[in-house]
């Protein structure tokens, strides 16, 4: 029996779309291949969350983005987010699309790419074509295959080889009008041996009913160094759906760190494919759930890569009746000798009604690998509130610094100071303080 | 106004036993009473009723400090009133550092608006680190995680030097130190003797009392003190051990609910 979802779009439409936007015939083909995929695949089934009761058909509809010349001129939502010269590589996007971009001349000079990901498709064809939808293939479920026809705006990284970037390159992602489709795709490529740090923001602001598709990919060729922080802070009328997908080459490195402060439900999935030597991949998670959200996060390292390592770390902290699945897969290919995947996930819960759930999973198809796992679900250890409070500390503030230091060791390694305070601060907002 | 601190016929139960049957002590402040006595007497359950640890209440008696009524008090007020408990066993809490641990504690004693500045505290801190012979890195160090069984008994005497309480209890202070780091805890305590303050050491040992002279000792067994005396008494169970004061009271079984 052939599946019939209901699309948010018809091929017509997209075809028309597409071509309004000037893309490359190459892309419309792309994208109307992944709709018509779209149209026979399920939606992911996420474990133990049964999405297929969320409503996931709020998609809206294309509207043009409407660009602005100068920072000045960017909602404030935005403007708050921009600090001292972060605005020299910056692309943000608004809704459909990205109404603001900029990249400074020293990175130009060395032929970095930082644009929107259409911008990118039009102008830089053989380093988008070669890369695009191939690491998050569409056909893994509806919703890649939904994004992979309908995506808008996104961002795109290019560093060339050998090429350096010391200062983060940042986007910036607000959904406004629940209207408009807000699909971003981002898309970096990190040639060999060059080193960047991408960092990302997605917010929203208005009550109505709205749905994030969105998709990472990232290609790390060999020897290069891939840092991607992201933070999520979607408000509670938004369900997130975010599929990041990262592949290393020989000895090439990534680095994940993701704040899931979402208030409303979320399913994220973040993965390397370790496929090249001696590649590494290092995932931080940090996520404060609250209110009835529902949330599932997933980390995946897949080793195929000979004495490839991998390192995954979950903290999240529950409130309320918030509740969290959370999953980490560490699968060990046949051949991937002399491999390394370690995983924790733990989640503290700070009401009755709140739910955690940790589910660590290791499949090894190899004799001569290292693997662990690590995971807890608990409560605030009343033993320790009374210690702090025999120092004469109150219990909420007794409270809060344990379940700051629930969080702190994977905060404190976070190699942005910037992006630690504000992961700091929306904790802090998310625990209600 | 000299510290004054008084248990009044105190019983308290765990899980609905009974451990504690009726303690009666009375303290002022320049004093240091020493509490001996044999495994499972109750020495650990009557520091943490004063201290107000949940797992334990209180179904009798009084507790006053300089008049004010200890058991009314939450945790937190007890430890602001003055009293200090360091515990036998210390918690252990990932993610926060001893630096801002002591610092809260410190903060909380102090008016919003007055904390205490982060230079005056690393300060006082360093300063107390030095003389209890902590390197400076136990500071950092997430509170007491991973510390050894005498690394953590020096850093409650550090918080004991900094949070300056008006009555200390130390709960087997001495166990798990080494000598060395014995006589630095003991002068910590030494320079700590005043006036104002009292000290309530639990021990097994002579050895703490060679190095801090009490002025009373009292033995514990069953739930109740059933001897006190001067610091001779401390002399004689170590050199006897407990079965005389047993014969003398007729005590065949001393551990708490044994009674006849
Ligand atoms: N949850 C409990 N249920 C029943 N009995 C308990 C419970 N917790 C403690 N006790 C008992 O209370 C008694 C007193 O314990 P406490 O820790 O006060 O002894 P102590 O005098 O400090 O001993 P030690 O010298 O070994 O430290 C012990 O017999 C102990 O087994
Ligand atoms: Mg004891």
């Amino acid at each position: 029996m052939t599946l019939q979802t209901i699309l948010p779009l018809n091929l017509e439409a997209l075809k028309s779309l597409s071509q309004q936007k000037n893309e490359p015939a190459w892309l419309t083909e792309n994208r109307l291949k992944a709709l018509e995929l779209a149209s026979k695949l399920e939606l992911p089934k996420p474990e133990k969350t049964k999405i297929d009761k969320w409503d996931l058909s709020d998609y809206g509809t294309y509207q043009a983005p409407v660009k602005v010349a100068t920072l000045d001129e960017l909602p404030p939502l935005i403007s708050a987010l921009v600090e001292g010269n972060e605005s020299d590589n910056l692309i943000v996007q608004k809704d459909s699309g990205a109404i603001f971009s900029s990249l400074s001349d020293e990175l130009k000079a060395q032929g970095v790419i930082f644009t929107d990901l259409e911008t990118a498709a039009r102008e830089h064809e053989e380093l988008v074509k070669p890369y695009l939808t191939t690491v998050v293939a569409p056909d893994e479920h509806q919703l890649t295959a939904l994004n992979a026809a309908m995506w808008n705006g996104g961002a795109f990284l290019y560093v060339p080889k050998n090429v350096e970037v010391n200062i983060p390159v940042q986007a910036i992602f607000l959904t406004e009008n629940a209207g408009a489709t807000f699909a971003p795709r981002i898309l970096v490529v990190a040639d060999t041996n060059s080193s960047v740090t991408y960092v990302d923001n997605y917010i929203s602001s208005g009550d109505d009913v709205r749905v994030h598709n969105g998709v990472v990919e990232i290609v790390a060729k060999a020897g290069a160094k891939v840092r991607y922080a992201t933070v999520h802070q979607f408000g509670g009328s938004t369900t997130d759906m975010s599929y990041r997908r990262a592949i290393t080459e020989n000895d090439a490195s990534i680095e994940w760190i993701i704040g899931e402060m979402n208030d409303g439900n979320t399913v994220t999935d973040t993965a390397t494919v370790l496929k090249g030597n001696g590649s590494t991949s290092d995932a931080k998670i940090i996520a404060v759930g609250s209110g009835s959200q529902r949330l599932n996060y997933t980390t995946k390292a897949v080793h195929f890569g000979k004495d490839t390592t991998s390192q995954m770390i979950t903290r999240a902290v529950m409130r309320e009746s918030a509740n969290a699945i959370i999953n980490g897969i560490t699968k060990i290919e046949h051949g991937a000798t002399r491999s390394n995947g370690e995983q924790t996930e733990k989640v503290l819960m700070l009401s009755p009604k709140a739910r955690g759930d940790a589910n660590p999973i290791l499949l090894i198809d190899e004799d001569d690998v290292m693997a662990g796992h690590a995971a807890s679900v608990g409560q605030v250890n009343p033993e320790q509130v009374h210690y702090l409070m025999s120092r004469g500390i109150t219990r909420p503030e007794a409270e809060r610094l344990i379940i700051y230091g629930f969080l702190a060791p994977v905060v404190s390694d976070i190699p942005l100071e910037r992006l630690q305070t504000r992961l700091q601060e929306l904790v802090e907002r998310k625990l209600g303080q | 106004m000299a510290t004054n601190f008084v248990i009044e016929g105190l019983k308290a139960t765990i899980d609905n036993k009974e451990i504690l049957k009726g303690i009666n002590l009375s303290m002022k402040g320049g004093e240091i009473h020493a509490i001996m006595g044999p495994n499972g007497t109750g020495k650990s359950t009557l520091a943490s009723a004063l201290m107000g640890h949940p797992k334990y209440e209180v179904t009798e008696g009084t507790v006053t400090l300089d008049g004010e009524d200890v058991l009314e008090m939450e945790v937190d007020e007890r430890a602001r009133a003055g009293l200090f408990l360091a515990m036998q066993y210390p918690s252990e809490i990932t993610g926060v550092t001893n630096s801002d641990f002591l610092r809260s504690a410190i903060n909380a004693r102090r008016e919003e608006g007055k904390e205490i500045s982060l230079i005056k505290f690393i300060r006082q801190m360093e300063g107390s680190m030095k003389e209890l012979d902590m390197n400076a890195e136990f500071a950092h160090r997430y509170l007491n995680e991973g510390f050894s069984g005498g690394e953590k008994k020096r850093n409650e005497i550090l918080q004991m030097l900094l949070l300056e309480p008006k009555l200390v209890i130390l709960d087997e202070i001495d166990s798990g130190l080494d000598i060395d780091a014995l006589k630095i805890v003991a002068n910590g305590v030494n320079k700590m003797r005043n006036e104002d303050r009292g000290f309530l050491i639990i021990t097994h040992y002579q050895r703490l009392l060679d190095y801090i002279t009490p002025d009373y000792v009292h033995v514990m067994m069953q739930g109740r003190i059933v001897k006190s005396g001067g610091p001779e008494l401390a002399a004689r169970l170590e050199a006897e051990g407990y079965d005389w004061v047993k014969e003398e009271l007729g005590i065949t079984d001393e551990t708490v609910g044994q009674e006849a």
